[in-house]
């Protein structure tokens, strides 16, 4: 009964974390964790339901918060990048390397 | 057969006092050392001063020694724990070591004297004498320490004074090279001594001459005997100059020649002989051992004979004659009791006749500006009639002309070999001859003929400062072996310290046997063939080609080639062998590895691109593993 959603999760997951490893642009890449965050909540409730118990959705609500914070953080980083380099791509931030 | 007496401890009177003949000369040498530049104008005095102080000593000594009965001659005195439990040290009056001492106060404050003048020049003196007081103490020390250890530090003092003395003018690199050289060989032979003393030290558990008496046989095997022996003959051949540790001495004479007079003629080559000697426990009980000093002795002789054959240089030829009789001394130390006595006895008046030469030869070079060839001489005796006079006395004395005192110390050697082994006793006859060769052709060549003098020498008398010490030398030389000598009067007076022989030798006046004879008449024929070559023959102001022998002669028997060869060359190859495996074998391991883990970091490195999606590459590679393995052991 529940195949079908962890199916969805698991696809959303992979479409997920193949717009983090190819898109450049970082709004995109940020959607595309954001997308690989929900496919999670949504295992999470459904293991939930599966198994007739609320641990799961109680994680989810945490991830839920967790992401929230996180948005604020990452938009804020890519404002300011956007703001010194005038480029939102993740491939001009590289500063950081040997 | 007697042994020598027991040591008796000692208290008061001047042997009580014993110890300041070392303190005396070690204490100038601080102060002149130390004091520098400021004792520059009386450094020179105070040297004589405490030379002549530890002369005093020793006569002072001498005398209340004379004073007890010959069985209480050997007084021993306390003065410091040295290595607790291993060795005091203490000083040892005895016969042996007072006749030592004597000697080297003795000659050695004549020699300071002369120095006074023969360095008046120089403007580095006070370190001279400041070198020569350090000289005079160590080989004090070496003779008058109670056991071996102290012997051992006197020993190595005399090393370190003679190099110092060899390299004094260090600014000449061959003085400095000869420094060095006599420094490395002598540290073979000192190789060999600590060794012995390792061995006698584990063998006996005592270093003390009181506890090494005739005894020793009876408490070791005769191969644990003979290997002491040997080991300590090998430092006596460092020390003496003899075959094959011979080399340094030839290369010594680079020294100012009072250097040459005290260290490598009248006292510190004649260390190794005093070292058998004072040995002569175990080697009497070691008769190999003591067959190979014979040896020894009697190869050295010859060699430094025909050495000094050959050489044109005064002091060279007088350094050969050295070897020559130092190889007599050996000869005769290694013929046991019978032999030390004349042995000893050469020694002492070796000590004075060739002080005297040496002192002739310096006086000589100092009126010639310094030359030393002796194709360059000839004719001096109208010039420096003190000089040429007291040389001649030592030369007489030494060739063994009957009466003086050459003749009956190296006569009694002669004798007491040929008594030993009638093949020892021929090669040192045979030595005698070249020896009457070798000293005639020097003293033709310096002070008869013709003049072969460089254009600007103005030869002169010395000064009194240098003829004095000259004047009591050759008295020495005249009288001091038939004083020994006749009537047995050394042998007597050793005797408690070495030990009397089996049976005292007859001395003659003149000896008439068979040896003595042949002696004489090999020694006229030496002389004549000289004067033949050298005295009435003109002398070629170069050197002529001259014979495969006398290049062999020249070369000093190729011993330095022989050395080159056998030791400095693989030990060149062995250490650039060294350094090869150090730099590429030791240094590459070490190099290479770090090398090796700089490259590979520097390659892994470039794995931190800076980019976002390579890193989360590596994170999602990373994920897949583990939730593969969760996978597979989930599985299980």
């Amino acid at each position: 009964m529940t195949t079908h959603y962890l199916v969805l999760s698991a696809l959303l997951f992979a479409i997920g974390a193949v717009g983090v490893l190819l898109r450049r642009n970082a709004i995109v890449v940020f959607m595309c964790v954001e997308l690989m965050l929900n496919a999670c909540n949504l295992a999470f409730v459904t293991f939930a339901r599966q198994h007739g118990n609320l641990d799961g959705q109680l994680i989810a609500f945490f991830v839920m918060v967790v992401a929230a914070a996180e948005v604020v953080i990452g938009l804020a980083i890519i404002v300011m990048i956007f703001r010194t380099r005038r480029s939102a791509s993740v491939d001009d931030a590289n500063l950081l390397k040997y | 057969m007697e042994s020598p007496v027991e040591i008796v401890q000692h208290t008061g009177g001047a042997i009580g006092y014993s110890w300041l003949m070392i303190a005396l000369p070690l204490l100038g040498a601080a102060i002149l050392l130390l004091g520098g530049r400021r004792t520059d104008r009386w450094g020179h005095l105070l040297g004589v001063a405490m030379s002549l102080g530890a002369f005093a000593v020793a006569v002072a000594s001498f005398v209340q020694l004379l004073a007890l009965n010959p069985g209480e001659r050997r007084r021993g005195i306390e003065l410091f724990e040295f290595i607790p439990g291993m060795a005091d040290l203490g000083v040892l009056i005895d016969p042996l070591s007072i006749s030592f001492a004597l000697l080297i106060t003795g000659v050695g404050s004549l020699i300071h004297i002369y120095s006074i003048g023969y360095m008046s020049h120089d403007h580095d003196r006070r370190r001279f004498f400041a070198y020569l007081n350090l000289f005079v103490a160590a080989m004090l020390l070496l003779v008058l320490s109670d056991n071996y250890l102290g012997l051992f530090v006197g020993w190595e003092g005399v090393g370190l004074a003679s190099y110092l003395l060899i390299g004094f003018w260090q600014f000449k690199p061959s003085a400095a090279t000869a420094a060095k050289k006599a420094f490395v060989i002598n540290r073979v032979g000192d190789f060999g001594l600590l060794i012995g003393i390792f061995t006698i030290w584990t063998t006996f558990g005592s270093l003390a001459f009181r506890d090494l008496g005739a005894d020793v046989a009876t408490q070791a095997s005769e191969g644990t005997l003979t290997a002491i022996g040997l080991l300590l003959l090998v430092g006596a051949c460092g020390k003496s100059a003899q075959l094959p540790l011979q080399a340094w001495l030839l290369d010594a004479m680079e020294g100012p020649t009072p250097v040459s007079a005290l260290i490598h003629a009248a006292t510190m080559v004649t260390a190794g002989v005093y070292l058998v000697v004072r040995s002569g426990a175990f080697f009497e009980a070691a008769p190999t051992a003591q067959l190979v000093v014979t040896i020894v002795g009697v190869a050295t002789l010859l060699a430094g004979a025909i050495i000094g054959c050959a050489k044109d240089d005064i002091k060279k030829g007088l350094a050969g004659s050295t070897m020559s009789q130092i190889g007599y001394m050996m000869l005769g130390a290694g013929l046991g009791p019978a032999g030390y006595a004349f042995a000893i006895g050469h020694l002492i008046t070796h000590g004075f006749f060739k002080a005297n030469m040496f002192l002739g030869a310096g006086s000589v070079m100092h009126a010639m500006n310094d030359e030393v060839d002796m194709r360059r001489y000839g004719a001096l005796f109208p010039v420096m009639k003190v000089t040429a006079v007291t040389f001649v006395i030592g030369y007489l004395a030494i060739i063994g002309f009957p009466l003086l005192s050459g003749y009956y110390t190296k006569e009694g050697i002669i004798e007491t070999a040929m008594h030993h082994n009638p093949v020892l006793g021929w090669l040192a006859v045979l030595g005698a001859g070249l020896t009457g060769f070798y000293m005639s052709r020097m003293v033709f060549m310096t002070f008869f003929g013709k003049k072969r003098w460089a254009d600007d020498a103005h030869p002169h008398e010395s000064p009194a400062v240098m003829t004095v010490p000259l004047i009591i030398l050759s008295i020495g030389s005249i009288g001091l072996g038939a004083f020994l000598v006749l009537g047995n009067r050394f042998a007597t007076f050793l005797a408690p310290a070495v030990g009397t022989p089996a049976e005292m030798p007859e001395p003659h006046v003149f000896g008439v046997g068979p040896a003595a004879l042949a002696t004489l008449a090999l020694v006229a024929a030496g002389a004549a063939f000289a004067w033949m070559r050298y005295g009435a023959a003109e002398v070629p102001v170069t050197a002529p080609r001259g014979s495969f022998l006398t290049t062999f002669a020249r070369r000093d028997l190729y011993g330095d080639a022989l050395n080159e060869s056998l030791f400095m060359r693989p030990g060149q190859w062995l250490t650039r062998l060294s350094v090869f495996f150090d730099n590429r074998g030791i240094d590459g391991l070490v190099n290479g590895l770090a090398a090796g883990i700089g490259g590979t970091s520097g390659r892994l490195r470039r794995v931190q691109t800076g980019y976002v999606r390579s890193y989360a590459l590596s994170i999602f590679f990373g994920a897949a593993v583990v939730v593969g393995a969760l996978l597979y052991v989930g599985n299980m």
